[in-house]
């Protein structure tokens, strides 16, 4: 099968492998036929994620059809269309039997502080991903879905992450009636975050990036007010300005570890792999908001220390919540939200790329190039 | 300045109160349908999840082809875990030490990964020069997107631009460090050839 793999930092490369083999009876072989290039997997492509070893196949974004299916598989057959969100999880554990499949603790040799992910280094497991014409998909009876037949496939591929991790972020900000949202990063995560956030009952929702493309999105899109930091010379000073000099009452980080504003920071965390990325959203998200105040952090750090001002963190008396999304868990009513045309993720969607041009579309992705928001990689277009 | 216009942050109610319910679902497709924390899926957090599809208490034991690398923090390899790319080699030694010798809450485990890592792109990328696809920085940088996607244009005026230019540096950087040591070593190793 044709394969994307990784080479090294910033380059990677589509190769001839092994169709993967089923390997635990609950195991199955999904035939992609649909994958996503998340911003999360940028942070792998640069080199920034520890235990990331050459001939790694990302994509944990992805959608498919069944083609094998272990021994003790009950509820796909082959021939389904199904849908697979990034946790890899067993349903059965501690974790998993409180909902936070994202933390399952039976699923990955290599570290306990994370969950498993596909196509996410080793660091979160060691399973290759579906960047690629097959994938192996553990616990296929936890997992995956079938996609209803209403939906789009495009709608479905976001679902697998970005659309889950966007709603999942406005829910951890703990939103009530009529709150100021800040949403930090205008990426899908970002712009879901923000259209969720009305959802919960925002009273305003500002989204906080630089590139002038994604704020425009974050207006049509997601109804949001949109500030460019690049305009300001001091964004938190600017948030206060805007809020009355309270800050916002919620703050929701879709940045994660390759955050711009701060040269220092983000050569330092994203360039020299000093810390395990750059908090500069992080930190204006801490600074930004007034005391009290919650912040929900949905983008991606590795697990090397970051420079993060936990000290105001204390000070403010604010509340840090933050988890990988466990997918699943949200799925139920944001098929509802969909069905009902409060949200529509396919509308991200700005490019296509055959999978034996990967290589292009993440230097598109990475680099920002062409109004890129969300590209998707189509196997078998060559 | 007046009383009147004293910031909310320093009195005890917001001055500008957050737009009527009706005026935000008039203009917001949706607005508060999920108002109600009842309505929010990962409320309450530590939720008895119902059916997850699970039918076994301890799932069945996948089989150990190889001794598995696992963290010291973990009582066994878990049951179900990635069989992607075994450790092997240098990297792999190093790779092996990480996990075996410290937990992950220490920074030595993490920083001999990462150098895993380093030496693994290395050794690859010198091993592809021995076969007949060797690695290709041009292609595999995507770096051709730049004249089909609006390299020029898309970088017009951005703040981030400023560290695009050290991209390079990261890419190309240890190729040109390794080619001046190795051209160093040789050119020294010829003077005590000739010496002799």
């Amino acid at each position: 099968m044709r394969a994307m793999v990784y080479r090294g930092p910033y380059k990677i490369r589509v190769e001839e492998k092994d169709v993967p083999a089923i390997e635990h009876p609950n195991d199955a072989i999904i035939r992609v036929t649909l994958a996503a290039i998340c911003g999360s997997d940028l942070h792998l492509y640069h080199g920034l994620m520890p235990d990331t070893r050459v001939g790694h196949t990302f994509g944990h974004e992805f959608i498919g059809i069944v083609h094998e299916v272990g021994s003790s598989v009950q509820n796909l057959k082959v021939g389904d269309r199904v849908m697979v969100p990034f946790n890899i999880y067993c349903g059965s554990c501690w974790y998993c039997s409180r909902g936070l499949y994202s933390n399952c603790h039976n699923v990955n040799a290599n570290a306990t502080a994370v969950g498993g992910i596909y196509g996410y280094s080793h660091t979160t497991g060691g399973y290759d991903g579906g960047q690629a014409e097959y994938v192996r998909v553990p616990f296929a009876d936890v997992g995956p879905a079938k996609i209803p037949d209403w939906m789009s496939d495009d709608d479905a591929v976001l679902l697998t992450d970005a659309t889950s991790t966007g709603y999942f972020g406005a829910q951890l900000g703990d939103i009530a009636e009529g709150d100021t949202v800040v949403v930090f990063g205008a990426g899908p995560v970002g712009l879901v975050a923000a259209q969720s956030s009305w959802l919960m009952g925002a009273g305003r929702v500002i989204v906080v990036d630089h590139l002038d493309y994604r704020l425009e999105k974050a207006r049509d899109f997601a109804h949001a007010e949109t500030l460019n930091f690049a305009e300001y010379d001091d964004v938190v000073v600017e948030l206060k300005k805007q809020t009355d000099y309270l800050g916002a009452d919620v703050a929701i980080e879709c940045v994660g570890a390759e955050a711009d504003g701060n040269l220092l920071q983000h050569v330092a965390g994203a360039k020299l792999k000093m810390q395990g990325g750059s908090p500069v959203a992080l930190n204006w998200a801490i600074d930004g908001v007034r005391k009290g105040a919650t912040i929900s952090v949905m983008g991606a750090y590795g697990p090397i220390p970051n420079a993060v001002k936990f000290g105001d963190a204390l000070n403010k008396g604010l509340t840090l919540r933050m988890n990988q999304a466990p997918v699943k868990r949200q799925w139920p009513r944001l098929f509802e939200h969909i069905r009902n045309g409060y949200l529509k993720p396919s509308d991200m969607v700005t490019h296509r790329f055959p999978l034996e041009e990967i290589s292009e579309a993440y230097h598109v992705f990475s680099a920002k190039l062409d109004g890129c928001i969300k590209p998707l990689i189509v196997p078998g277009t060559a | 300045m007046t009383s009147g216009d004293i910031p909310s942050a320093y009195i005890r109610e917001k001055r500008t109160p957050a737009p009527s319910r009706e005026e935000l679902r008039a203009r917001i497709p949706g607005w508060g349908v999920d108002l109600d924390p009842a309505d929010r899926p990962s409320n309450p957090k530590l939720l008895h999840a119902p059916d997850t599809g699970a039918h076994w208490d301890f799932p069945e034991r996948q089989p150990e082809k190889w001794p598995r690398e696992r963290s010291v923090e973990h009582a066994f390899v878990t049951p179900v875990f990635g069989t992607a790319q075994p450790p092997k080699g240098l990297s792999g030694a190093i790779r092996k030490l990480a996990y075996a010798r410290f937990s992950e809450g220490r920074l030595a485990h993490w920083m001999l990964l990462v150098v895993g890592d380093r030496v693994d792109a290395v050794a690859n990328h010198l091993a592809s020069l021995a076969t007949s696809r060797p690695d290709n920085p041009i292609t595999q940088t995507g770096v051709k997107a730049e004249f089909t996607h609006g390299g020029l244009r898309s970088r017009r005026g951005r703040v981030d631009a400023r560290h695009h230019v050290l991209d390079p540096l990261v890419v190309g950087g240890p190729w040109v460090v390794t080619a001046v040591v190795a051209v160093r070593a040789l050119a020294r190793a010829g003077a005590r050839v000739r010496r002799r």
